[in-house]
């Protein structure tokens, strides 16, 4: 095969820090190459060189491409010589059609009139290719994200690509929709697409990729060819780290004390559509000191159970108790949730959990203010020194507390949505994706918190769609699907095909 | 208030570096003096002159209390465009129950101020309870009040006003200590406010520095403090030369110290930030988000009903087109001030400077004589200016 791109010695500065050092990449035409690497390593800037949005001058370095010296001073000109991206967050505008989405910027038309039976009919084309059955008229906000993806995917299509690349196009979707993603980019390479595929899911990786380049700390630490020798996890995450990490996820003395939480005949109907119900009498518990995990797919209705027992969050019409210590108490509204002794991590940091434009300290006392007043008036001091107290005990890689929030990566800003609320000194917390988008370092520095809360004799829910980090972490599983709780597993007889043939018998 | 620069992020002390990561907060303060000294030279000193300077005061004075409550709203992510329309209302309705209801002071002043607070909440209610957008509800409002202020004055002036409630605006503190000039009440009040200013700021920096997070430089200190405590006593010296200290300024300068402390130092001014930074984390940690920005509209209309009493006093009657037009100066005044359009950011302080910045450049340019539309353009421009400033200013820190 020969190379369709290489780029040699790219080194990219930025005021004050070197984002690329001499970094090498070399990608074989036809090929599915999988970029890997802790958060902050250096691929997004890697791509944004590729693709023209940092352009021409403001790196060193050359770029060849299909066997010429590339020159890009914007995203048009990669994209007309077929180099198209997919970023994470979806360059997608949720109110217009399928059709008009796909031909964005590259409409069908004649003289600036719309040429709308040729759109349908290249859409229908393209969507039959993706394997995505919609029609070219339905707007893209009614698709799921991993309907969107393949929209996506469908819109690179359109522009006859030679080279897709994918910002962590799995992070957001389900199992079942992660495994049609990874078929369909197999698929691609069959009829001669090549593939850049930044990822943070190893086996995905594995499954997939022919090459595999990791970068760690803006520079190429190794290129794994998965034809000419076994590529295992272990290996891509010691050069990921720099060390050894035969331990994912740490050890724990696993010990359930005394009843914590108890949920009784949970129910919850849909926000909008009272009689679609979204919870369907739901019964667990959490023991002191107990890790418990939930499984399931997306759209099983974990994040929704988890919001309406904090505060009614969400849903209406919400029926059931919840026990704390053999008590009911109130979690009608989220203040109250929070006095009961309930903390809930969300899903989504940026959107739910913090206030981006803050500063690190004033997110962390922002659940608990009343720790750091008296009677309405802060006391600055004070709350800088808990800010403190937490930034040296999370391990916050942050000069000082004053730093925005936003200024952050991920695995950092998680860090400070978790102190935020342990500051908020709750009985049992409920983490939702407690690890989604952040890297492997940071994923074990979590994972470490979790259990040194569990130490402390807290009750600790953990949601995640990644199931070997729900086995790693959990003394017991509950498997959720459809709105309801199809079995529970002790962590010692769980394994992923027990969890998925709960999930597909129910 | 000096303390218009709060300490962040760098530990290191580097002049250079400090001055660009502050380029807004010390721009502000140096936009209005550079803008004042502009004046003072071309108007040949007539911006400073004693009567002018108290002129300036009671002509500004509404648009600062108004800009008090307008920065909470944006802070909330939200606007209020009615201000103008209630303003006028409810000068109207004070001269209604003085004029021609020939109800007391005492209690007019409080029931209007109790009027402003409802009609607040009755655009609040829709914004907060309903969601619906507030640029929809208080565009509504701003119709609305409009039209009660003609059908309430029948589309004539309603005056004059006794001489107790024209005080509120037009009055001045007496001399405690005598009358002759210059007026010694004035100068100890004065003195005192400057000291006040630089103990404080000694204290905080020396709070900051015990926990290491002072990164002012010493010199950057002292020319700030200096600069802020000689500006106050050189305006205070030129009042008491004067008629001494108007009742609004008092007001204007006490609600100033009260609202900055309320938006800095306390939870639920801490709250509202959070609120306009991100409602839904804000939610989700416990905070009643409806109830905030609720009342963030109450509080917008009671000093709404403020202004309109005091604006209603300096005419000495009310008119059906008092107001027009105001709620733009006001909002322009906040944007100016460093507030950003998505919430969550801006300062009381910044808002007042703003507020002042907008006011001498009325004030100067109708003293030079420069005809109401190039003051228009120019006023939009200098908004213009110092949005695109802060756009930069951001770009530039990434």
């Amino acid at each position: 095969m020969q190379t369709l791109l290489e780029m040699r010695d790219i080194t990219k500065t930025f005021p004050g820090v070197k984002a690329l050092d001499n970094v090498n990449l070399k990608v074989k035409e036809g090929e599915i190459h999988a970029l890997v690497g802790e958060n902050g390593a250096g691929k997004s800037t890697l791509m944004k060189v590729l693709s023209g949005v940092y352009p021409q001058g403001t790196y060193d370095g050359e770029i060849h491409y299909d066997g010429q010296v590339a020159r890009f001073n914007g995203i048009s000109d990669s994209e007309n010589l077929g180099i198209i991206i997919i970023h994470q967050e979806l360059a997608l505008v949720p109110l217009l059609s399928i059709a008009e989405n796909l031909f964005i910027g590259n409409e069908c038309a004649s003289k600036g009139v719309m040429n709308w039976p040729e759109t349908y009919r290249r859409t229908e084309a393209l969507l039959k290719k993706v394997g995505l059955r919609e029609q070219p008229a339905t707007p893209v906000d009614s698709l799921g994200v991993g309907k969107q993806q393949l929209v996506e995917i469908a819109k690179a299509l359109s522009k006859d690509v030679r080279l897709l690349i994918l910002d962590e196009p799995t992070a957001a979707l389900s199992e079942s929709d992660s495994q049609a993603l990874l078929d369909l980019l197999l698929e691609l390479k069959a009829e001669g697409v090549t593939s850049i595929i930044i990822s943070h899911k190893l086996n995905e990786v594995r499954r997939v990729a022919d090459t595999i380049t990791v970068i760690r700390d803006g520079s190429t630490v190794s290129t794994l060819d998965a034809a000419t020798e076994e590529i295992t996890e272990d290996r891509i995450v010691r050069d990921m780290v720099g060390r050894d990490m035969s331990q994912r996820y740490p050890e724990r003395e696993r010990r359930a004390g005394d009843m914590l939480m108890e949920v009784e005949n949970w129910n919850v109907w849909h926000p909008e559509h009272a009689t679609r119900q979204m919870i369907k009498d739901i019964n667990f518990h959490v023991r002191a000191g107990e890790v418990v995990g939930i499984a399931g797919l997306m759209g099983a209705g974990r994040t929704e159970l988890a919001m309406s027992i904090f505060g009614r969050s969400y849903g209406q019409n919400t029926t059931g108790t919840v026990k704390l210590k053999g008590q009911p108490i109130d979690t009608s509204t989220v203040a109250a949730a929070i006095r009961s002794g309930l903390a809930y991590v969300t899903e989504d940091r940026k959107e739910l959990g913090l206030v981006l434009e803050d500063t690190i300290q004033r997110n962390i006392t922002l659940a608990n203010l009343r720790d750091v007043s008296r009677s309405g008036v802060i006391n600055e001091a004070e709350e800088t020194k808990v800010a403190e107290r937490y930034r040296k005990a999370m391990n916050i890689r942050t000069p000082s507390v004053f730093q925005k929030v936003m200024n952050l990566s991920g695995g950092n800003q998680q860090k400070v949505v978790l102190s935020k609320w342990l500051f908020a000194g709750p009985e049992v917390l409920i983490l939702d994706e407690p690890t989604r988008g952040i890297d492997v370092g940071a994923k074990f520095e979590i994972y470490g918190i979790i259990n040194e809360l569990s130490a402390q004799g807290k009750g600790v829910v953990m949601i995640s769609s990644e199931m070997p980090e729900l086995l790693g972490m959990s003394d017991r599983i509950y498997v959720m699907n459809e709105g309801r709780f199809v079995g529970e597993l002790d962590a010692s007889d769980a394994s992923q095909e027990r969890i998925m043939s709960f999930i597909v018998t129910h | 208030m000096s303390d218009t620069v709060s300490p962040e992020q760098k530990t290191q002390t580097n002049t250079t570096t400090y001055l660009l990561g502050h380029l807004r907060d010390y721009g502000l303060l140096f936009a209005l003096i550079a803008i004042m000294l502009f004046f003072q030279v071309v108007t040949d000193g007539v911006l400073l002159k004693p009567v002018n300077i108290t002129n300036l005061f009671l002509q500004n004075s509404y648009i600062i209390i108004m800009a008090l409550g307008m920065l909470i709203v944006i802070v909330g992510g939200h606007i209020d465009l009615s201000v103008g329309s209630v303003m006028g209302f409810v000068g109207a309705f004070a001269a209604v129950m003085i004029v021609n209801l020939d109800v007391p002071v005492a209690i007019t002043i409080p029931v209007c101020l109790v009027v402003g607070g409802l009609i607040g909440a009755a655009q609040g209610y829709w914004v907060a309870y309903w969601n619906i957008p507030s640029f929809i509800v208080t565009l509504a409002g701003m119709l609305v009040f409009r039209g009660l202020s003609l059908w309430l004055l029948e589309g004539q002036s309603v005056g004059p006003f006794p001489k107790s409630f024209q005080l509120l605006s037009t009055g001045f503190v007496p001399d405690i200590f005598g009358v002759d000039r210059p007026n010694v009440t004035a100068l100890a009040v004065g003195v005192i406010a400057a000291c006040a200013i630089v103990y404080l700021g000694m204290r905080k920096r020396a709070r900051n520095m015990a926990y290491g997070i002072e990164d002012e430089p010493f010199s950057f200190f002292v020319v700030r403090n200096a600069i802020v405590a000689g500006a106050l006593l050189f305006v205070i010296y030129k009042l008491s030369t004067f008629r001494g200290l108007p009742n609004v300024l008092v007001t204007m300068g006490l609600l100033t110290i009260v609202y900055a402390f309320v938006t800095e130092q306390t939870t639920i001014g801490r709250r509202v930030y959070a609120l306009g930074g991100n409602v839904k984390a804000a939610k989700l940690s416990g905070i009643p988000t409806e109830r905030l920005t609720f009342l963030t509209f109450v509080n917008m209309g009671v000093l709404a009903a403020l202004a309109g009493l005091i604006f209603a006093a300096r005419l000495n009657t009310a008119t059906p087109k008092a107001g027009f037009a105001v709620e733009l100066d006001v909002i322009a005044a906040v944007f100016i001030g460093g507030a950003s359009m998505s919430g969550g950011v801006g300062k009381i302080v910044g808002a007042v400077i703003g507020a002042f910045i907008m006011g001498v450049m009325n004030n100067g340019m109708s003293i030079m004589g420069i005809g109401i539309d190039y003051q228009q353009v120019i006023k939009g421009l200098v908004l213009l200016a110092a949005v695109i400033f802060d756009v930069y200013n951001k770009q530039k820190q990434r």
